[in-house]
């Protein structure tokens, strides 16, 4: 196990330099030289945009500028947006905490409505399974920001229950603005979920040891639990850890749409102002965690099945 | 022979018949009107091709059937009808009252669980003792022939050898400790010299316990030497039921005589080794007459239209229209011939003997099966 | 070389067996109404002038928010734009985005993955090693990116769209190519003389024909997603012109209690992408969207 985790996380390692080395590269892709936003309109005489060639360190070569960039970025340290001059850290602090909160909601929705329908599909074949079905397979073709727009005309403007933008104060005021946001971006995820969940649960449901559970005359919630939910764990933990992780970035729709905070909506405001240090940071941020919670989606899947434990580990 | 007058047996199966839900929509009759006893504490065994119905008749008797079965007659367990059981009757009835040894453990055990909680998993579910579970786990695995069974059971499947994981699968099942053992057949996926082993042990631990088995095999020798009896099947019918012995020695029905003449002998050479002509069918393709009629060498018009009664003898029952010439040898002619088999105490090179009595029983290693 | 004892016309036959997959495709009730739905939203696009009973750029601000009547079907938005015109002519927008999407990706992605299935090694290690740091890059965030340094716009939508989809387009081809190429008669047509540029180009690709349509209908479907979540945070598509992303965004609408125009346009979407979804499951005989990460061993590993 130990060994296997050390090559997944040297792996992983490789690929986030890799896409370290794209997102800092990428800023040269673009037309204009990067220290024109914070002259705007304005032509600077060549001293001082020399100067502040120099204060950006863009009078070095490239590489040493990743590389200084990498090794402050490893220090915890993001950069300076050059708009405001703020610490990015500190820039993203409240709004990372919001689009956590945010995607964890809708994870446990994700996690609940999938695995819940899906499971339920699997077992009640018929007339059950059929109406599930389609629920899931429309719910799968809901995108979020389709959805955000239904659910406020519907549960904010003409029900009232929850606000329709901005984030209140206290917990319960997180829970209710953000009820609408996470159900709207849990939607097709949910349907995704159900789907992989049923599938998995059926292939078990027919399976020669569940065959024995029944002939043991075992109960059925012990059948369903160690033998249905217990095998079908892999797949349905990969799909979700994906889904999760994916819902970082797809956050940004129904941040945008809610008025929420995020870092999503931060990233959208840096790319207007062509704030480079910031959205540099926040690509950056938001690959890492892709990456993290793939990764551990992985190691979760490989833990939980006894032959790669065993086989990889000691 | 006895066995078949005795009023109360453990399992009978009276007339029973099954369909399944065939690919066009329609039932595909699997078997039509099974008739079989077993007593309490005997072993019987159900020989026959693939898809003549034998391991369909198990899962009749434990309920197991696919989605869309439909079977009717009479499944009586210990003089109940297990087809009138619901909910938790039905889970009390599998519990305790008969265990399924499924063919391949690879498949049949959970690889998730780790063979302890596989043992103990009916004592957790009932929330019973464990301690005085595992104990008895440890118990019933050290007679199964399984060394250092404290090890086993913290192993996971895919860390036993097909071998040693059907002994635990047969162990979970004597350690529930049931009427009436249904196996599957419970040795076709080991090699050769494993199969003995671990029927022999089975063989052991349940007579120790009183438990009768049914037992089903393609392996006509090997439900010799287990079983007392033996039913052979052929596309949902009985053709014949025998002892053991008589069977053996004198098969009445040609499809019995053709099973056994099929088999290489042990001591001689033969020139080619005979086969069954044709291929067998399956109780949907088969007509209103004998289903073998289309390959017995001795048919006659009257096999393919009507199927024949049983006629009773002092070894078993069989279905056939010329059972009265095989038994006085007039056909021995057409029908084929048994080679001669070695038998009694000086076949020492066969270590499953006739009868179902005395098999020795291997010292259990597992050599090459540590890891 | 041997010549086969074949007739040309047999032989032409046999060398295109690929064809028929597609052609006894069974759709089944709901994929034909998939089908009916996708074509109907493409001639849509297609037809848009013809089909729109008013100008969708026209506002009168007189019939602001008129409910659906004989001059507006649909009602008017918040300018008094016709919405059942914008919804026709934003078809175009809406549906054209995407397909440049697949077609880019699978002019891409298709070779890339020829290339690594048939060469293996070196090639394919790298190959591989590439679409894993794409696929580490959330298709959103890297069209974020992209625009971010081009300016918004539907183009760099598209094309930083398009290489997101690389990895998932190129892996299944990969699959398929791989399983495909292992097969005797790529060996016979090998034997029989045939460049290997002729059969990889002719023969696998017209074999693969059903699972690559397959996933270019799903991928379609996720593109139209994407590229209408952008227009919808106003980074593709822009404001005035009538796009479905760009109608979905129309909040103030939806908070003054007039949902018609969010709601028609929110209904297009999710109709065509469910079709969409259902057709490229009956293309491809259920094929997933792959989610694996890309493992260059296994690749490698097969050819050769």
């Amino acid at each position: 196990m130990l060994r296997f985790t050390l090559k997944r996380l040297a792996g992983l390692l490789v690929t986030l330099f890799a896409a370290s080395f794209v997102i800092y590269s990428s800023i040269y892709l673009a037309p204009g030289s990067p220290e024109s936003i914070i002259f705007g309109s304005r032509t600077p005489t060549p001293e001082t945009r020399a100067a502040v060639r120099h204060y950006l360190g863009l009078d070095q070569p490239f590489l040493t500028r990743y590389l200084r960039w990498l090794g402050e970025v490893l220090q915890g340290n993001l950069g300076t947006s050059m708009v405001s001059q703020q610490k990015v850290t500190s820039l993203l602090a409240h709004p990372l905490a919001v689009t956590c909160a945010l995607v964890a909601y809708a994870a446990v929705l994700i996690i609940l409505a999938g695995v819940g329908l899906g499971l339920l599909s699997a077992l009640r074949p018929g007339a059950v399974d059929a109406l599930i079905n389609l629920g899931v397979s429309v719910a799968t073709a809901v995108p979020a920001f389709v959805a955000s727009g239904v659910t406020v005309s519907v549960f904010a403007v003409s029900l009232g229950w929850f606000p329709s933008y901005g984030l209140a104060e206290g917990f319960g005021g997180w829970l209710s603005s953000l009820t609408l946001p996470a159900v709207s971006l849990a939607i097709i995820a949910s349907g995704l979920l159900a789907r992989v969940t049923r599938a998995g649960a059926r292939e078990q449901l027919a399976s020669d040891h569940v065959q024995t559970a029944v002939a043991r005359g075992l109960s059925r919630t012990r059948m369903i639990r160690s033998h249905v939910l217990r095998n079908t764990a892999g797949p349905v933990i990969s799909v979700t850890g994906l889904q999760i992780a994916g819902l970082l970035s797809g956050a940004v729709v129904v941040e945008q749409a809610f008025g929420l905070g995020g870092v999503g909506q931060v990233l959208l405001n840096s790319v207007q102002q062509k704030d480079f240090a910031v959205v540099q940071a926040v690509c950056l941020v938001l690959v890492a965690a892709f990456v993290l919670i793939n990764l551990a989606a992985d190691l979760l899947v490989a833990r939980l099945d006894p032959r790669l434990r065993r086989a990889v580990g000691s | 022979m006895t066995t078949q007058a005795t009023p109360d047996p453990l399992l009978q199966l009276r007339d029973l018949r099954l369909d399944l839900l065939g690919d066009d929509g329609g039932d595909r009759p699997i078997l039509r009107g099974v008739d079989l006893t077993v007593q309490a504490g005997e072993a019987v065994g159900i020989v026959g091709e693939s898809g003549s119905g034998k391991s369909m008749t198990l899962r009749c008797i434990a309920r197991l059937t696919p989605p869309g079965a439909r079977v009717s007659g009479d499944v009586l367990v210990g003089g109940r009808d297990v087809n009138r059981y619901r909910g938790g009757q039905l889970r009390r009835f599998r519990q305790t009252e008969v265990g399924y040894v499924f063919q391949d453990p690879r498949a049949a055990i959970n690889p998730m669980h780790t063979v302890g909680d596989f043992l103990l998993e009916p004592a957790r579910d009932r929330g019973e003792d464990l301690g005085a579970a595992t104990a008895a786990a440890v118990e019933t695995l050290t007679r199964m022939g399984i060394t250092d069974p404290q090890r086993r059971m913290r192993q996971y499947p895919f860390e036993l050898s097909g071998g040693l994981l059907q002994r635990v699968m047969i162990a979970s099942v004597l350690l529930a400790r049931p009427s009436l053992l249904l196996a599957d057949e419970p040795t076709t996926a080991l090699d050769v010299t494993t199969q003995a082993e671990v029927l022999a042990l089975t063989d052991r631990l349940r007579r120790d316990s009183g438990i009768a088995m049914l037992f089903v095999t393609h392996d006509l020798d090997l439900a010799i030497a287990v079983c007392s009896r033996i039913v052979v099947l052929y596309a949902g019918q009985v053709l014949e039921v025998a002892d053991s012995e008589s069977l053996r020695r004198a098969p009445l029905h040609p499809y019995t005589r053709g099973l056994l003449a099929s088999r290489p002998p042990l001591d001689q050479r033969l020139p080619r080794i005979p086969v069954i002509p044709g291929t067998p069918v399956s109780a949907a393709d088969s007509g209103p007459g004998c289903p073998f009629a289309g390959r017995c060498p001795v048919a006659l018009p009257v096999c393919a239209s009507a199927f024949p009664d049983r006629t009773v003898h002092p070894g078993g029952q069989v279905a056939c229209h010329r059972a009265g010439e095989i038994a006085a040898g007039s056909l021995d002619d057409a029908l084929p011939v048994i080679p001669h088999q070695p038998s009694g105490p000086g076949a020492a090179e066969d270590p499953l003997q006739p009868g179902g009595s005395g098999i020795p029983v291997p010292a259990a290693t597992d050599a090459g099966e540590q890891l | 070389m041997i010549a086969p004892v074949v007739d040309p016309a047999t032989s032409e036959a046999a060398a295109s067996p690929p064809r028929q997959p597609l052609r006894s495709l069974r759709l089944g009730v709901s994929g034909w109404l998939a089908l009916a739905v996708v074509v109907a939203a493409a001639l849509m696009a297609l037809l848009a002038p013809l089909l729109a009973p008013a100008d969708p750029d026209h506002g009168d601000l007189l019939s602001a928010f008129a409910g659906p009547s004989g001059a507006h079907w649909l009602g008017a938005d918040a300018t008094g734009r016709d919405i059942a015109s914008r919804l026709v002519f934003g078809a175009r927008t809406s549906l054209l985005g995407p397909a440049a999407i697949v077609v880019l990706s699978l002019l891409v992605g298709i070779p890339l993955a020829l290339a690594a299935a048939w060469h293996g090694g070196t090639i394919a290690w790298l190959i591989t090693r590439a679409l894993d740091i794409v696929f580490s890059i959330p298709g959103l965030l890297l069209a974020i990116l992209t625009i971010a340094l081009f300016g918004p716009g539907l183009w760099p939508a598209v094309v930083s769209l398009a290489v997101a989809y690389l990895p998932y387009v190129a892996r299944l081809t990969m699959t398929a190519a791989e399983h495909e190429r292992h097969l005797p008669y790529v060996d016979a047509l090998s034997v029989q003389g045939q460049s290997v540029v002729r059969i990889t180009g002719l023969h696998l690709v017209r074999n693969l024909a059903p699972v690559i349509a397959g996933q270019a209908t799903i991928t379609f479907a996720y593109a139209l997603i994407d590229l209408a979540s952008l227009s919808f945070l106003g980074l593709a598509v822009q404001a005035p012109t009538a796009d479905w992303g760009v109608m979905l965004s129309d909040r103030d609408a939806v908070l003054q209690g007039h949902p018609g125009q969010v709601i028609a346009a929110g209904a297009l979407v999710v109709a065509t992408v469910l079709s969409l979804f259902v057709l490229g499951s009956r293309l491809s005989g259920d094929v997933p969207r792959p989610r694996r990460r890309l493992r260059p061993a296994r690749i490698s590993g097969g050819a050769r």
